[in-house]
C-alpha cells in the first residue's frame, strides 16, 4: 500500500517509520527540510536509504502534494501541527484526489467531533488523553473512598460514568 | 445586520469600523493579545479576544444569530475553516473569505467557500488598470455567470477606430455597452463613430475574449 503522510513531526515521523517497517511504501511531505533527519531517527542510514520518500513543501501546495505522490496514494494522513491545515488538506485529498482512506489528526476535540460527524475520519489525541486522565483520576477517587456524589463506585472507572 | 469578523488586521479593523459607522452590529475576533488590546482601545466591546477557528469562541460571539461572517485572517486555512463551520454548522447565510495566497483560491472553490476576495488579485487588477497591457483592462469577471466586462483603449491602429458601432462584426454574445471619451461616458448608438483615445466597455462571454481582443486592439498578439 502507498501511504502519504503530510507533516513529519513526532507523530508523523513515527507513523512513517512504523508503516515502512510494515512493508508499505511511504512518502512524507513537510515544509521543514530538517524533518528528513527526524524521519531517519533509529534507522540505519537515511530515510531514503530505507526506501522512504520525502518532499519539502507546504500542505496546500498542489505541486508539492503531486510530487509526494498524492495521485496514487491509498492512504493519506494529515498530521501537521495545525488543526485547520489538517482539516483543509484532508478535504483536498478526499474531494480533489479521491484518496480512498483519509485520516486527519485534530487536536481540538470540538472541531474533531464536528468534522467526524461530517464524515471525516479523525483522530483526536486530546480526546484520548482526556478520557484516560478522567478514568485515572476516578480510579484514584475510588481508591481514596471518595468516588464523588452520584458516582457508583462500581462504575467509577468507566470514562463516561457519573458526574458531579 | 449582525456581522462577525475574524481577524483584526488592517482589513478586519477598518471593515469593522466602517460597518459600525453604517449602524451594523459587529463583533471582531482577534487571537493576538497585543493586537486585541490595541484595537480594543477604539472598538471597545465590539472586539473579542480569541481564536476564531475555535468553535466555542464563535459561539461566544453569538454566531448562531449572525447574518454574515467575514474571515479575513492572514491564514487561508483558518479562513476556509471559519467560513465552512459558519455556513455548514451554524447555518450562517452569508460568508466572505479573504484569500491571502492566490494559489489557494482553488481550495476555497473546491470547498464551496464563496465569495472570496484576494487582495493580491485586486492589486494586480489595479496595476492592469494603471498600466494596461495590449490596451485592455478587465473591469469585472463573473466566472460563475460566464460573464466579463472588458475595457479596450483604442488608438489610431485599432481595427475598429473610425468605424461605426452598428457596422462592427462582434463575436456572438458580445456587446459594446459604453464609450468613455474625453472623460465623458455615453451609451453609443449604431451610428456612433469610434475614435482613437476612446475607452470602449464591452460585455462578453469569457471564451470570446481572445477574438474580441484581436478585433479591438492594434496588437492582439501577445508580446
Amino acid at each position: 500500500m502507498f501511504v502519504l503522510i503530510v507533516g513529519a513531526g513526532r507523530v508523523g515521523s513515527s507513523l512513517a517509520r512504523a508503516m515502512l517497517a510494515d512493508g508499505h511504501e511511504v512518502s512524507c511531505l513537510d515544509e521543514d527540510p530538517e524533518a528528513q533527519a527526524r524521519l531517519a531517527v533509529g534507522l540505519d542510514g537515511t530515510w531514503e536509504d530505507n526506501g522512504g520518500q520525502f518532499t519539502v513543501g507546504t500542505a496546500l501546495e498542489i505541486e508539492a502534494l503531486e510530487a509526494a505522490g498524492i495521485d496514487r496514494a491509498d492512504a493519506f494522513v494529515a498530521a501537521t501541527d495545525g488543526d485547520n491545515t489538517n482539516i483543509v488538506v484532508a478535504q483536498i485529498a478526499k474531494r480533489r484526489f479521491d484518496v480512498p482512506t483519509v485520516i486527519a489528526r485534530i487536536l481540538d476535540p470540538y472541531r474533531a467531533e464536528w468534522y467526524e460527524q461530517q464524515g471525516m475520519r479523525t483522530i483526536c489525541p486530546t480526546r484520548v488523553a482526556i478520557d484516560m486522565l478522567c478514568s485515572e483520576v476516578r480510579a484514584a477517587a475510588v481508591k481514596a473512598g471518595a468516588p464523588g456524589p452520584g458516582v457508583d463506585a462500581e462504575d467509577a472507572d468507566e470514562p463516561e460514568g457519573g458526574g458531579g | 445586520m449582525y456581522v462577525i469578523i475574524a481577524g483584526a488586521g488592517k482589513v478586519g479593523w477598518n471593515l469593522a469600523r466602517e460597518l459600525i459607522q453604517k449602524g451594523h452590529e459587529v463583533t471582531l475576533i482577534e487571537s493576538d493579545r497585543i493586537r486585541y488590546q490595541t484595537v480594543e482601545q477604539e472598538l471597545e466591546h465590539n472586539v473579542r479576544y480569541g481564536d476564531a477557528s475555535e468553535l466555542w469562541v464563535l459561539e461566544g460571539a453569538g454566531i448562531s444569530r449572525a447574518d454574515m461572517v467575514i474571515a479575513v485572517t492572514g491564514d487561508d486555512e483558518d479562513n476556509i475553516l471559519i467560513c465552512q463551520v459558519a455556513r455548514e454548522k451554524y447555518m450562517v447565510e452569508r460568508v466572505i473569505a479573504r484569500v491571502n495566497n492566490p494559489r489557494n483560491r482553488q481550495w476555497f472553490e473546491l470547498l464551496g467557500i464563496k465569495p472570496h476576495v484576494s487582495a493580491t488579485d485586486l492589486i494586480l487588477r489595479l496595476i492592469e488598470h494603471e498600466v494596461p497591457e495590449y490596451g485592455m483592462v478587465h473591469l469585472l469577471d463573473l466566472p460563475e455567470e460566464q460573464l466579463e466586462i472588458i475595457e479596450f483603449l483604442l488608438d489610431e491602429r485599432s481595427p475598429v477606430t473610425g468605424r461605426q458601432v452598428g457596422d462592427l462584426e462582434l463575436p456572438e454574445g458580445t456587446l459594446v455597452i459604453s464609450v468613455l471619451r474625453e472623460g465623458q461616458g455615453f451609451v453609443p448608438g449604431p451610428d456612433t463613430v469610434l475614435e482613437a483615445g476612446d475607452e470602449v466597455l464591452t460585455v462578453l462571454h469569457p471564451q470570446a475574449e481572445e477574438e474580441l481582443k484581436a478585433y479591438f486592439t492594434s496588437d492582439g498578439e501577445p508580446a
